[in-house]
């Protein structure tokens, strides 16, 4: 991965250089968009809600106990915004999403499709990078909020059935109300669009550099996967350092 | 490569350019691929490069329409070297790639008029016209809505053709345009070549070791070996070339016994 650190940083810049013809592609960025909106809307919400559920489940009995019951919602509110919202939902995105665009972009370098357009003077970058990363950089933060709002209500919802706490619904999210604020929404979103943004460099770099037959793409999906996963768990903790005192 | 300014109907005849390629050397891996070419391809022309499977054929294509940078060496399109960007953009150029190399994510019409779209050169409603004019010309019709997968391998290749000419272009190169094809595809694909000339006056390259197309179509020939012109001539001074490597490529055949 980190010899071709560079590369995919030279990705990156060039799609910015090529941002001016985003309009031109806005007919693609919809379709991707809609594309990562419905491949990955149902698993978000199941595993949003399962998440929220099982953080209150780890979280809250322990606090109850300890006479913190009015800490609940606000500890599960502020794990679900700030890390695994973002986190969860980049992972989940990168297997889903990252996957697709390693897989399709390298069967189109692999079957010289990526070679036609540049006989067509069609640069593959304005083509096929630019709108799947204004694409997933627009849908992965939208999904995250989605998330927050299921997560919480996966907690709450554990909270209030669970013998052990029976924290009534309302007041779960007053109890969040005292200690998670907007701004720690926004924060989990920042970082997603960030992931995004990895996910989707790392996936189109994977795609454009595939050699050999169908074992080729094989072995670039899997890279895309893991690469991306590595650099989304290292970016978080640089991301969560450099936005804790904002 | 393509110059987006092009509006010419392709029932105009475009003058063909005049191709040089001196001194072309190209290495992969410290393979040596290409081993100093050095040809001339008149407009207007069709100039076949044949060779046996390995010889560098369409490395040399490739570099033909930029694709790939020579080590060394240049290549000269009417006297000016392709290898400066805004002098290939000059010049329209296309390649019928061996596979088709259709996108495969849009149905035929869409890779026809894929060129068209992409530089917005017409309104739709005009490129969907055109499409289905190219698509005539080239032998096909109610196939703009189908998906590539649902072609024939003849049929990929001329949409291909179509799609290399709706950039009405000045140079076309063909990368092996009758392999997989059964014999009656392949003498569509080579009348198809020869009516291009007719019609379009374009130069053509074409790249093959099918020695029935080779000899059918060509103005001249040029056979390659171990990245090296061997010999270039019309086929008839091809065919008597005493060269033993020329005369076995040409005559090889099976032997029954009995």
């Amino acid at each position: 991965m980190f010899e071709n650190i560079g590369d995919i940083v030279l990705l990156f810049w060039r799609t910015l250089l090529a941002l001016p013809h985003a309009w031109r592609q806005r007919q693609k960025v919809l379709e991707q968009f809609f594309e990562i909106g419905n491949a990955s809307l149902l698993m978000v919400c199941m595993l949003s809600f399962f998440i929220g559920g099982v953080i209150c489940l780890n979280f809250g009995p322990p606090l109850v106990e300890r006479s913190f019951t009015n800490a609940v919602g606000g500890v599960v509110g502020l794990a679900i915004a700030l890390e695994l919202a973002p986190v969860m939902m980049a992972i989940l995105i990168a297997g889903r999403i990252g996957s697709a665009m390693a897989a399709e972009i390298g069967s189109m370098r692999v079957y010289q499709e990526i070679d036609a357009l540049r006989t067509m003077n069609i640069n593959p970058i304005q083509y096929l990078v630019l709108p799947r990363l204004i694409a997933i950089a627009a849908a992965l933060p939208l999904l995250v909020v989605f998330s927050v709002l299921v997560g919480w209500f996966g907690g709450a919802v554990v909270a209030d059935l669970n013998s052990h706490m029976e924290i009534p619904f309302k007041a779960f999210f007053a109890d969040m109300k005292d200690l998670v604020g907007l701004k720690d929404v926004v924060k989990g979103v920042i970082k997603s669009f960030f992931f995004a943004l990895i996910v989707g460099v790392v996936s189109c770099h994977q795609g454009l550099t595939t050699i050999g037959g169908p074992r080729g793409i094989g072995r670039s999906v899997t890279k895309a996967v893991v690469n991306s996963i590595v650099l989304i768990v290292v970016f978080d903790y640089i991301l969560t350092r450099l936005l804790l005192n904002e | 490569m393509n110059s987006p300014a092009n509006n010419h109907s392709p029932e105009q005849p475009v003058a063909g350019v005049r191709l040089i390629v001196r001194g072309l050397h190209k290495s992969f891996d410290g393979q040596a691929v290409l081993n100093g070419i050095d040809l001339e391809v008149q407009p207007g022309e069709i100039f076949v490069i044949m060779g046996p499977s390995g010889s560098g054929k369409s490395v040399l294509l490739k570099h033909l329409i930029g694709l790939e940078a020579p080590d060394a060496g240049e290549i000269l399109i009417n006297g000016q070297s392709i290898s400066t960007p805004e002098i290939a953009a000059q010049y329209r150029m296309a390649l019928v790639f061996q596979s088709g190399a259709l996108l495969n994510s849009l149905t035929v019409g869409e890779n026809v008029g894929l060129y068209l779209t992409e530089h917005r050169l017409k309104p739709p409603e005009e490129i969907e016209k055109v499409v289905a004019a190219m698509l005539e010309d080239v032998g096909l019709k109610d196939v703009v809505d189908k998906m590539p997968s649902e072609l024939s391998g003849g049929m990929k290749k001329r949409v291909a053709i179509a799609r290399a000419l709706i950039i009405d272009p000045q140079l076309i190169l063909y990368d092996e345009p009758t392999s997989e094809l059964d014999p009656i595809s392949s003498v569509v694909i080579g009348n198809e070549i020869l009516n291009l000339k007719r019609r379009i006056h374009v130069t053509s390259v074409v790249v093959t070791h099918d020695r029935d197309l080779a000899f059918g179509v060509a103005d001249r020939i040029a056979v390659i070996a171990e990245g090296k012109i061997v010999t270039v001539g019309t086929p008839a001074e091809v065919k008597s070339f005493n060269d033993p490597l020329v005369q076995d490529f040409l005559r090889a055949d099976f032997k029954r016994g009995g």
